[in-house]
């Protein structure tokens, strides 16, 4: 019958950093269009697994449930992926779920992304603005310029790009696609490309453009469709040209 | 000139501005938020934002903007604020289009308008339709660069829990908790701004963020700070319902030419994109020709309730009814609407462009909020002032499309330099006040997780959420009776009575969710209770506040503001007046011209 119909979902758990994960199970009922979030709800509710043990919720990171802030990624089924999207009735079961890999953990399903906001900072991924006050419009932009800007400054900092990406590991230090991205967005905008030196300098330092293999993962993972191995390619080119130019007029 | 600290609770849109204008003035900010602030509810306005900018050679003006915004929210709002937001507006836009934000353009390269609800005129500036997400990241992109600079310290995953007051009641910084590690702690400031947005998740299921509580402003109102039109929640007509949340489908799918409709015939089970025209109701454009689908979302959630409840012409006789855009060239649709369209494909399951979205109204906005003066921003407590969704300026009774990134912003770029100028004022900074009056608020907090966290009982805090989103959204959202209201007003008393029985699964420290959920619980039923005893009082209907046995407005007795303050455990209210100085009221009908 319909309504006895259930969801097995199997949680990786690590209470904190320095434990040891373990898997639990749990059964939720089934009702019409749930999402993995809609799960860890109910975990919340009930927290107890299938086989009647007593257990803390789940922590995980969620805010805006529709895929545009970026917070509940996690690898699901072994994808990693926002929780939102995941809809229970695509998924085969049991659900498996499971923090990401490449970011330090916090808790559960929580882990902490901050890299990539320290990253977007050291490539000065900004349009540098005289200031805030009244000093008329800004330049115009084709509208052909601002559709291709506009797919590049969709990003979500989920972090997909770099959970999937081989050269994103413990051996290597690879910004990933989603800041090299934010690189070719900010050397796109007609202030931004007048400072586009500085962000070409620091994309080809340590863990820069170099460091991408091409293996073209990031793109598929890429919940938002943004063209990530285009950008790759684009910003490579930059930063050889920047470099070229700078050994021949220095 | 000394610099001085300022405290910014919140880093959405109206919180960003304003620290951007504290760190660009030479001070440092000590910013406050629950997410990364990439990751606030900002990033959910769809549609855009407005602007009189005339670019369409419509006469449009800034006065215009002005008249629209004040009718379209019934006369409440004080006028001489919104006027200046609205004179601002275009300047806005300038310094967003400055800052890189990818807005549509014409063929000439400039900024591109569409319609939106409330008005005749396009007016709205937009970014496909995830125009919030593009502002909120063009002013993040500006902190991290003060944050380069060391103008900005970020405290992201800290959440506010009180002001720390002094004796004479004066604010002098707040106290926080890491929602990583589980500590308490207290931080010195001169002035705080406070912009921590909505409060859908009282209703449960809104189109709101996880993060939208309002437990600051709760936790304010307990300590002082004056809250006004709590009663003024408006239901946004087109959202697609959910267990976890209510999706937004922005209005500006209606500005680009998107119309609302249902089968003619009651329970027509028939394929939609069968149905004839004839044998279809569009019943916006048919009661409202003049603004057709564009009607304010006061007037198009109440007609989806008429023909839905009393008309009985649910799709299917269920609680939906069809917004469409199947009649639309498909490349438009992506190119302006990409954003929205994917959200219904993402979590529906059908593309919009060939199969007429099902939609119902969903709690959206909170016009009312925490109180502020009507000049920069200031709370009624010295050092506390407020920005963004989270105050009641603006809006009045009925928010218009469009205008809410507006509020932030602007709203934002006054409470920055009037907290500097206010934390400069003062004679004795929070340097000099005694390191008693942070013990004993950082003492007063733990004792609070304390209790929490030996408690005894059978309650889960999740059901006790579920049973008050339930009730709000039954009782206090687009139709009030105030037989209903004061019964819910009992239930959420029994909610708070059964709020001491939680018994929590995990008491740990570490990453405990469920312990600073249920913290925020207990501020949630607060204002739960204010907004259905503030709506119980207003015995007329305005906005988004419709009452069936008090069915017109009543200017003579309520064009009032409702202001409420906190009184240990129960509410206190006065009725001030509004100041309608520039526009006189006048009655408010979309129907004719």
């Amino acid at each position: 019958m319909a309504e006895a119909k259930t969801i097995l979902v199997r949680v990786k758990r690590q209470a904190g950093p320095q434990d040891t994960p373990q898997w639990e199970e749990f059964s939720i009922r089934w009702r019409p269009n749930m999402n993995v979030i809609a799960c860890l709800i109910d975990i919340a509710e009930n927290p107890v697994t299938s086989d009647g043990r007593k257990t803390t919720p789940v922590s995980y990171e969620a805010n805006c449930l529709e895929e545009v802030c970026g917070a509940c990624a996690m690898v699901i089924n072994g994808h990693s992926r926002q929780a939102c999207s995941a809809l229970v009735d695509h998924l085969e079961q049991p659900i498996r779920l499971e923090p990401m890999s490449k970011f330090p953990l916090v808790r559960d399903l929580v882990v902490d992304r901050q890299r990539m906001f320290n990253d977007a900072k050291r490539m000065r991924c900004w349009v540098p603005i005289d200031g805030t006050y009244a000093i008329g419009p800004g330049p115009r932009i084709a509208p052909e310029r601002q559709e291709v800007a506009y797919a590049l400054s969709r990003c979500i900092f989920c972090g997909n790009c770099l959970e999937v990406c081989p050269k994103v590991n413990e051996h290597g230090d690879f910004v990933g696609a989603a800041i090299v991205n934010q690189v070719r967005l900010f050397n796109m905008h007609p202030t931004g490309a007048m400072h586009a030196h500085e962000r070409l300098r620091a994309v080809r330092g340590p863990g820069g453009i170099q460091e991408c293999d091409n293996a073209q993962n990031c793109v598929k993972a890429c919940p938002k469709g943004i063209p990530l191995t285009e950008s790759n390619n684009d910003v490579n080119r930059q930063a050889l040209l920047d470099s070229i130019l700078g050994w021949m007029f220095h | 000139m000394s610099s001085t600290k300022v405290i910014l609770i919140g880093g959405g849109l109206a919180g960003l501005m304003a620290a951007i204008r504290v760190a660009e003035l030479g001070h440092s900010v000590d910013l406050f938020s629950v997410v990364p602030v990439r990751r606030s509810h900002s990033v959910c306005a769809q549609g855009g934002i407005n602007a009189a900018k005339n670019l369409k050679g419509e006469g449009d003006s800034t006065w215009q903007h002005f008249d629209d915004t004040v009718y379209g929210g019934d006369f409440l709002q004080n006028q001489p604020l919104v006027k200046g937001m609205c004179e601002a507006a275009p300047g806005i836009i300038d310094l967003l289009d400055r800052m890189g934000v990818t807005f549509n353009r014409t063929p000439e390269g400039l900024l591109d308008f569409r319609r939106f609800g409330g008005t005749l005129y396009h007016r709205t500036a937009f970014a496909g339709a995830t125009t919030g997400q593009q502002l909120l990241y063009a002013l993040d992109e500006q902190v991290r660069r003060f944050e380069s600079e060391g103008k900005v310290r970020k405290l992201e995953s800290w959440m506010f829990l009180s002001a720390v007051l002094d004796d004479a009641g004066v604010c002098r910084g707040v106290s926080a908790v890491s929602l990583r590690s589980g500590e308490v702690r207290t931080f010195p400031s001169d002035a705080v701004i406070v912009a921590t947005g909505g409060i859908g998740a009282i209703f449960r299921q809104s189109t709101n963020s996880v993060a939208c509580t309002g437990s600051a402003q709760s936790a304010l109102f307990q300590q002082g700070v004056h809250y006004a039109n709590p009663e003024m929640i408006q239901v946004h007509p087109t959202a697609i319902p959910g267990e976890d949340k209510c999706r937004l489908i922005s209005e500006s799918v209606r500005g680009e030419g998107g119309r609302v409709w249902v089968p003619k015939a009651a329970g027509d089970g028939r394929d939609p994109r069968t149905i004839p025209d004839a044998e279809r109701f569009y019943f916006l454009e048919e009661w409202y020709p003049k603004y057709g689908n564009l009607v304010p979302r006061d007037v198009a959630t109440r007609a989806i309730h008429k023909v839905v409840y009393e008309l009985g012409l649910g799709i299917d006789g269920k609680n939906m009814v069809y917004l469409d855009v199947t009649h639309l060239p498909r490349e438009m649709l992506t190119r302006k609407l990409g954003g929205v369209l994917e959200i219904y494909e993402k979590f529906v399951g059908l593309d919009p462009r060939d199969h007429p979205m099902k939609v119902f109204p969903a709690q959206h906005y909170t016009m009312g909020g925490i109180w502020v003066n009507n000049e920069n921003q200031a709370t009624n407590v010295p050092g506390i002032f407020a920005a963004g969704e989270c105050e009641y300026q603006y809006h009045g009774a009925n928010r218009l499309g469009a205008n809410s990134l507006l509020s932030c912003l602007y709203g934002g770029m006054l409470a920055g330099p009037a907290a500097v100028k206010y934390a400069q004022s003062i004679a004795k900074s929070a340097e000099s006040v005694s390191s008693a009056v942070y013990e004993r608020e950082q003492k007063r907090q733990e004792e609070i997780y304390d209790r929490l966290r030996s408690q005894q009982g059978e309650e889960n805090p999740i059901s006790l959420w579920k049973e008050m989103g339930e009730t709000m959204t039954q009782h206090a959202t687009v139709i009030r009776y105030n037989k209903d209201l004061q019964a819910a007003d009992a239930k959420l008393a029994e909610l708070q009575d059964r709020y001491h029985r939680i018994n929590l699964a995990d008491t740990g420290r570490w990453g405990n969710q469920s312990l600073h959920f249920t913290r925020e619980l207990g501020n949630m039923l607060v204002l739960a209770r204010l907004i259905v005893q503030a709506a119980a009082l207003r015995d007329e209907s305005r906005g988004a506040h419709y009452k069936p046995d008090f069915p017109d407005r009543d200017d003579e007795h309520w064009l009032r503001t409702t202001r409420a303050e906190y009184d240990n455990g129960s509410f206190k209210f006065q009725f001030d007046p509004v100041d309608t100085s520039l526009i006189p009221p006048r009655k408010r009908s979309y129907t004719s011209s």
